[in-house]
């Protein structure tokens, strides 16, 4: 087991009292709580600060953990033979338990289940992981392979972490943002309490066409000023193979042109829809008699491009 | 490797819930639950029903929720404040994924 500092986690000293304690977690903790803060690592700050709270707040549970003695962080150590009063006893290994561990199987919190008798039904906890998946696996469904470190009851009560893997099946209909609950896939219950339930928390990767907003889908559609102007038949990639779009004369850039049901399968309802967004693209250079015409057009063209300025702007001259 | 055998759901406004089963799933109890009801941050699916059910999408704010109330030690009151905030962020941000989904990718 490596020790842990919990004093230097919550920046107090060894006999800050407890109210100075308690200040020094809310400070952190609204700084650092994976729920308020979006700075990078902000959750596994939280988990060192709110582990470090859970133990020194109890002043049961701190007193054990200033008995455990001085070490340095990050250091194997073993609890005194007499520590604890009976946590384990002589066949107990500390090896592969964590020091949280340790002491959430400790007395003295109130409310906790797990303190309430060994004979009480104890839920297996609820775990939340991200899933990030490829636009095409959310449309089709997929399976995840999913590594979890789950601390579970052995059959005396006592928490052990056990590295998990196994697959998981998400159904067609995901989105970025979306929740799946996997039931029972959490940590397991002990004395008859539930199985704790796995929470995938969806987010899909970068693609490099569309772009997902809900379960609509997003793409650029660049056309030549002459296809722009003159309307014309495109074939328009889909997450189910290209389709042939009309682009109709006299499209302008930055308009949207729908393709209903094209964009990703939702669980239950009507698919999203694939929207084109119109860009009008120049040729990165002209040939020679690319460059007649357009001079030619530029010659004979009365439309203005700007002509709305002249009415909002007063004429400098 | 274990097999997947899981009964999965979405948690979306398709999936309804009990009571009980949005407790269990929030970590807050069914007496909070109510209370939020009650300070109107949290509704029912169907308000005049003998047993409440509610759409499983407020899970992911309900547990987001059940997290701040133990890790800031939250009455209801502010709770529900948090929720109502928790929503418009939610809200604020999927219209920003969306703004952001139509902006040409060579200008974004």
């Amino acid at each position: 087991m490596k020790y842990k500092d919990y004093y230097a986690a919550l920046g107090v000293a060894k006999d800050a009292s407890a109210a100075d304690i308690k200040k020094a977690y809310r400070k952190l903790a609204q700084k650092h709580h994976p729920d308020v803060s979006k700075e990078a690592g902000a959750e596994e700050k939280f988990k060192d600060i709110a582990e470090a709270y859970a133990t020194l707040k109890v002043a049961d549970k701190r007193a054990a953990y200033d008995r455990l003695g001085s070490h340095s962080p990050g250091q194997e150590f073993q609890p005194p033979p007499d520590w604890g009063g009976g946590q384990g006893g002589a066949n107990f290994s500390f090896e592969d338990i964590d020091l949280s561990d340790l002491f959430a199987g400790l007395g003295g919190r109130a409310g906790g289940a797990r303190e309430q008798g060994p004979r009480m039904a104890i839920p297996g906890e609820d775990y939340e992981v991200i899933a990030k998946i490829a636009l095409q696996d959310a449309a089709q469904g997929t399976l995840v392979d999913l590594n979890l470190s789950i601390p579970e009851y052995d059959e005396n009560g006592r928490l052990r972490r056990v590295p998990r893997t196994f697959k998981a099946r998400i159904p067609a209909g995901a989105t970025h943002g979306q929740r799946l609950r996997l039931r029972g896939k959490g940590g397991k219950g002990f004395n008859g309490g539930r199985d704790g339930d796995l929470f995938l928390n969806i987010e899909l990767l970068p693609h490099a066409l569309f772009r997902p907003a809900g379960h609509d889908l997003y793409i650029d559609l660049p056309l030549a000023p002459w296809e722009a102007a003159l309307g014309a038949t495109v074939a328009v990639p889909t997450l189910a193979g290209a389709v042939n779009l009309k682009i109709p004369p006299g499209t302008m850039a930055g308009q949207k042109l729908r393709l209903g049901k094209r964009g990703l399968p939702r669980a239950q309802g009507e698919p999203g829809d694939l929207y084109a967004i119109a860009q009008i693209v120049v040729p990165p250079s002209l040939g020679e008699r690319e460059r007649e015409l357009f001079k030619e057009l530029a010659d004979i063209s009365k439309f203005e491009p700007r002509s709305h300025f002249k009415t909002e702007v007063p004429d400098g001259s | 490797m274990e097999a997947e055998s899981a009964e999965s759901a979405w948690m979306n406004e398709h999936t309804e819930l009990t009571l009980e089963e949005l407790a269990s799933l929030s970590g807050l109890s069914e007496e909070m639950l109510c209370e939020l009801v009650d300070c109107g941050a949290l509704a029912p699916a169907n308000p005049g029903g003998m047993q409440w059910t509610f759409s499983a999408r407020c899970v992911v704010t309900l547990r987001i929720a059940g997290r701040l109330r133990n890790d800031f030690e939250l009455d209801a009151n502010a709770l529900a404040l948090a929720m109502s905030l928790l929503e418009r962020i939610h809200e604020l941000e999927s219209q920003l994924h969306a703004v952001r989904a139509q902006i040409p990718r060579r200008f974004a």
